[in-house]
């Protein structure tokens, strides 16, 4: 469980989060969405500690992440598995070595040991025939795919994604989203995931925190988002037709 | 004060490459890549380069010393002692700079923009340890043997320019280039290798490292990282040549 309380962060005097405070619990998926420069790559980035937060506090489960030196911040980092936006692949490794380099940085398993890790992962995401092609040989559906692998090669209790879907066709974005909640449930991860497709809220969005301009606006399900009352939360989500079609019908259906 | 940001986190990502590595066998296996990359791929450059530069020398020393109260294997002398003490230290860290430095940067740089090194730090590696100190331990050690190869292919060059157009003979330019050596010029250049080699691994790894943007603002990045280390090795080669003559 990830708990954040009130958390405060500014660039240079532009204040871009203000007084977030939120649970992430374990098994789920959770989703921050918002509008493009609304504050959700600052927010997962300050979660996860590549930013430091100006006010606030992070948990997880009982230990203060914001309170922790550099040492202990490392060490918690082997229990995070984090796919980017556009996968951060290492282009110098092959696929297979990417997904190996966690195991190879933190474990003294067997060479065997790893390969069968790695294997293992591999296959989970539905990867062969693909372990020795580099970054540049493979698309941006399997690339993502690659990411997921090696951010579960060390069984992390923490998956963060920033835009999983973004560059994706409908098609691989929703094999995506399947792979990341299926591995959710599987593994029992706290996962945190950053997007603004509403094709992924509505497929995975067990829970869902919607900032606007560094605010907390409205936070639930996928049950409940299509019934928001939230005027900002309303123009993200009915700027897509299907959605608005569906509101009009059920608005429509109960006159 | 933008130079004293620049200089103070420039020492701060020293302190944190220059930390304990999580894994030594990782890193030597880095070290090996980075020595066969960024130094022994540098041979055929530095050969090419020292071999024209030694020619032109020893056509300079000869054609501006014509005359008869000169000894001619003085030109051997003067090709000798000029790259030994400038050309294949100072000049050769200069080109290698553009070399070494904008490779360095450009890749330390994509590796930023692309998210690689926020995905080291997510996993819990030191990524300014894991990136800069096996390229800066594997051209400090290299530069040294790329001076002595550049000594000798600009001597090379001599050989072949000087008497291929009449400016000096081979007996004599052999003899010039063993007339009156000074050993310790070798040494004084050997120190100066060290500090450029230092300079030319880690100023463009800094400029690489804190790059912001995307695929422009890393080209802008190596420029800017091979002028500073330009500047540096050039401000470096006074001070050294000051105290250590």
């Amino acid at each position: 469980m990830i708990t954040i309380q009130n958390i405060f962060k500014s660039f240079e005097n532009k204040q871009v989060l203000s007084n977030i405070s939120t649970v992430f619990e374990p098994g789920k998926t959770n989703l921050i969405i918002g509008r493009s420069g609304s504050g959700k790559t600052v927010l997962l980035k300050s979660i996860v500690g590549l930013h430091d937060v100006d006010e606030g506090t992070i948990f997880y489960d009982d230990r203060n992440f914001t309170q922790m030196n550099e040492k202990l911040r490392k060490k918690l980092r082997q229990e995070m598995g984090m796919v980017f936006q556009g996968g951060a692949l290492f282009d110098s490794f092959n696929v297979e070595e990417n997904v190996r380099f966690p195991l190879d940085m933190f474990t003294n398993k067997t060479a065997k040991e790893k390969q069968e890790r790695v294997d293992f992962c591999l296959d989970r995401v539905n990867i062969d025939k693909a372990h020795k092609l580099y970054p540049a040989e493979i698309s941006g559906g399997m690339k993502k795919r690659v990411a997921i692998a090696r951010a579960i090669v060390m069984n992390p209790k923490y998956l963060f994604c920033d835009e999983p879907n973004s560059g994706l066709d409908p098609e691989t974005s929703l094999v995506i989203d399947e792979l990341i909640h299926e591995l959710t449930v599987d593994f029992e991860m706290t996962t945190v995931i950053n997007t603004h497709d509403m094709n992924s809220v509505m497929e995975i969005g067990d829970k869902i925190l919607f900032i606007s301009e560094g605010v907390t606006c409205w936070e639930g399900d996928k049950d409940k988002i299509l019934e928001a009352e939230n005027q900002k939360l309303q123009e993200f989500v009915f700027a897509n037709k299907t959605y608005r079609q569906q509101r009009d019908d059920k608005i429509d259906s109960k006159n | 004060m933008k130079f004293f940001f620049h200089v103070g986190r420039y020492f701060t990502l020293l302190g944190r490459a220059f930390s304990r590595p999580e894994k030594h066998r990782i890193y030597l296996r880095r070290l090996f890549i980075e020595l066969e990359q960024l130094g022994l791929d540098s041979v055929g450059i530095v050969a090419i380069i020292s071999i024209f530069m030694g020619g032109i020398i020893t056509l300079q020393v000869a054609y501006n010393m014509s005359s008869p109260l000169f000894p001619s294997y003085l030109i051997g002398l003067g090709n000798r002692d000029t790259l030994i003490l400038e050309f294949s230290s100072t000049i050769l860290a200069l080109i290698m700079a553009g070399k070494i430095g904008s490779n360095i940067t450009s890749e330390i740089g994509s590796m930023r923009v692309t998210e690689q090194i926020d995905s080291l730090e997510i996993m819990g590696i030191n990524s300014a340890s894991f990136l800069i100190m096996p390229k800066t331990l594997a051209v400090v050690f290299i530069f040294p043997f790329l001076f002595v190869l550049s000594v000798f292919f600009g001597l090379i060059g001599g050989l072949i320019v000087g008497p291929a157009v009449g400016a000096v003979t081979a007996p004599d330019y052999i003899n010039g280039i063993q007339y009156m050596f000074t050993s310790y010029y070798v040494t004084f250049s050997m120190i100066k290798t060290l500090f450029f080699g230092f300079l030319v691994a880690t100023v463009p790894a800094y400029f690489g490292y804190f790059v912001e943007g995307g695929a422009f603002e890393v080209g802008a990045a190596s420029t800017r990282a091979v002028v500073n280390t330009n500047i540096l090795i050039l401000v470096f080669d006074l001070i050294l040549t000051q105290l250590l003559f």
